[in-house]
């Protein structure tokens, strides 16, 4: 068996060393070790998205990275999302616009519009559905999403200009 | 997934020295490796992270060409203006890989070394002309890379050898580049057809002074249609042009029959494609 190692990587913003295997990824040292199940497991080759978090600042499906390769990385992922005072501007968009059912995709999708609008505060509904294609959702039929990502745009909008303002 | 160990040299040598061995694999992206080490396709003792070696992380354009190293991910070179400005198949290529995860890990040097009869940038790379820069055990050699892929999954890589980077011509202020693929979805997914042409026009942008078109997933392993590129060397530039020489590729593909694509329908598709990739190729050349 392969040792065990230590790897040194920042999680929403603190600190975090875990001990983990070179064949555990991303996604179990998450869920199975940090119990930080947020992110969820879908397909486990990449295909689905639902295991979407940051990494470095960029969207990666945690499945595919191996916990190793993640020393001295920042991580992202749903449970740093929220404001101090409550939801994001994207979890709000989700829960009014219905964009989700079973919810097993939504933390993935949280994770990409989270990004999307970082590089793209005010994306078309083309620039949504190119960017977000790497994630699956098999309930919605997509609208209601996409409709949900617009409608954080605009509130992350109001709320930067709110806060110009004051 | 199956136990292995796993390094990180931070040097070429050091890399070589690891890869030097029996059952070792270089992990780059890890978008094809890790699914294919835990569906038990691959089986390796040793997992080498090549991404914390210098030489396989640059990414430079100058006068002399461009100098891409193996691990650089699709979405690095996506953000670089020079790419899209003078290596435009490039950017398309890494546009279409994948979702942005996959194109956040992966990268052209492991699309190219893994080999597939259907990677988007192989063809894209053989119209550039790119040469693979390639180290070993027994120092380090060039490929063109129409010569890397030697059949499905398969490459000139000997074992400990490991490819640096890919090289590029310096791109003519006349020239411009394209890779378009067919596939049956919008997005994330296997091409039926991948093609990638590069142009170089005379000055009235009028006639084709030089032609390269690479031709991915239909045959064995993605190749340089050479018998189109010369069909293309003086003929002016229109419809009739790019049309034959969508017939002339027709004549020399062999793809595979399946449910994403009959052989009738991957021929046709070929000629089609290859007359619109030349078409858009020229138009960008005449745009700028």
């Amino acid at each position: 068996m392969a040792k065990q190692r230590v790897v040194s990587t920042t999680i929403n913003g603190e600190s975090k060393s875990f001990l983990c295997e070179p064949r555990q990824t991303l996604l179990e040292v998450l869920r199975d070790s940090l119990d930080m199940t947020g992110t969820k497991e879908g397909c486990s080759n990449g295909n689905c998205g639902a295991c979407t978090v940051l990494l470095d600042g960029n969207p990666v499906t945690s499945c595919l990275v191996l916990a190793v390769e993640c020393e001295g990385s920042e991580i992202e992922t749903i449970e740093g999302i929220a404001d101090q005072d409550g939801l994001s501007p994207i979890q709000s968009a989700f829960l009014e616009n219905a964009a989700l059912q079973c919810g097993i995709c939504t933390p993935g999708f949280i994770m990409s519009s989270k990004a999307l609008l970082r590089d793209n505060p005010n994306p078309t509904e083309e620039e949504i559905r190119f960017y977000l294609a790497g994630n699956l959702c098999r309930c919605t039929g997509y609208d209601k999403i996409i409709d949900a990502v617009q409608d954080a745009a605009q509130r992350q909008s109001t709320s930067c200009q709110t806060t110009e303002a004051s | 997934m199956r136990d292995f160990e796993y390094e990180a040299p931070q040097s070429l040598n050091g890399a070589i020295q690891l890869l030097n061995q029996e059952r070792v694999k270089p992990l780059a992206g890890g978008t094809d490796l890790i699914d294919h080490i835990r569906i038990g396709r691959v089986d390796t003792d040793l997992v080498v992270d090549i991404k914390k070696i210098p030489e396989l992380n640059v990414l430079e354009v100058n006068p002399n060409g461009m100098r891409l190293g193996a691990a650089v991910p699709c979405r690095r070179i996506i953000q670089t203006s020079e790419v899209k400005e003078l290596y435009p198949a490039i950017h398309d290529v890494c546009s279409i890989i994948g979702g942005i995860q996959i194109q956040s890990r992966a990268s052209v040097g492991g699309n190219l070394c893994t080999s597939g009869a259907a990677a988007d940038s192989t063809p894209a790379l053989i119209a550039l002309g790119a040469v693979c820069i390639i180290n070993g055990p027994d120092g380090e050699r060039e490929v063109p890379v129409e010569e890397f892929c030697t059949g499905p999954g398969a490459n000139v890589l000997k074992q400990g050898e490991l490819l640096v980077e890919l090289r590029f011509p310096p791109a003519d202020p006349n020239s411009s580049s394209h890779y378009r693929r067919f596939i049956p979805r919008y997005e994330m997914d296997i091409a039926v057809v991948g093609v990638g042409t590069a142009l170089t026009l005379d000055e009235s942008h009028s006639v084709i002074k030089a032609a390269r078109v690479g031709l991915g997933a239909v045959a064995p392993k993605p190749f340089l249609a050479s018998k189109v590129s010369e069909f293309l060397i003086d003929q002016p530039v229109n419809e009739e042009t790019f049309t034959e020489a969508g017939n002339i590729a027709r004549t020399l593909v062999a793809p595979i029959d399946d449910h994403r694509g009959t052989v009738e329908f991957r021929t046709h598709v070929t000629g089609v494609l290859v007359q619109r990739v030349l078409a858009e190729t020229a138009q960008r050349i005449q745009q700028s």
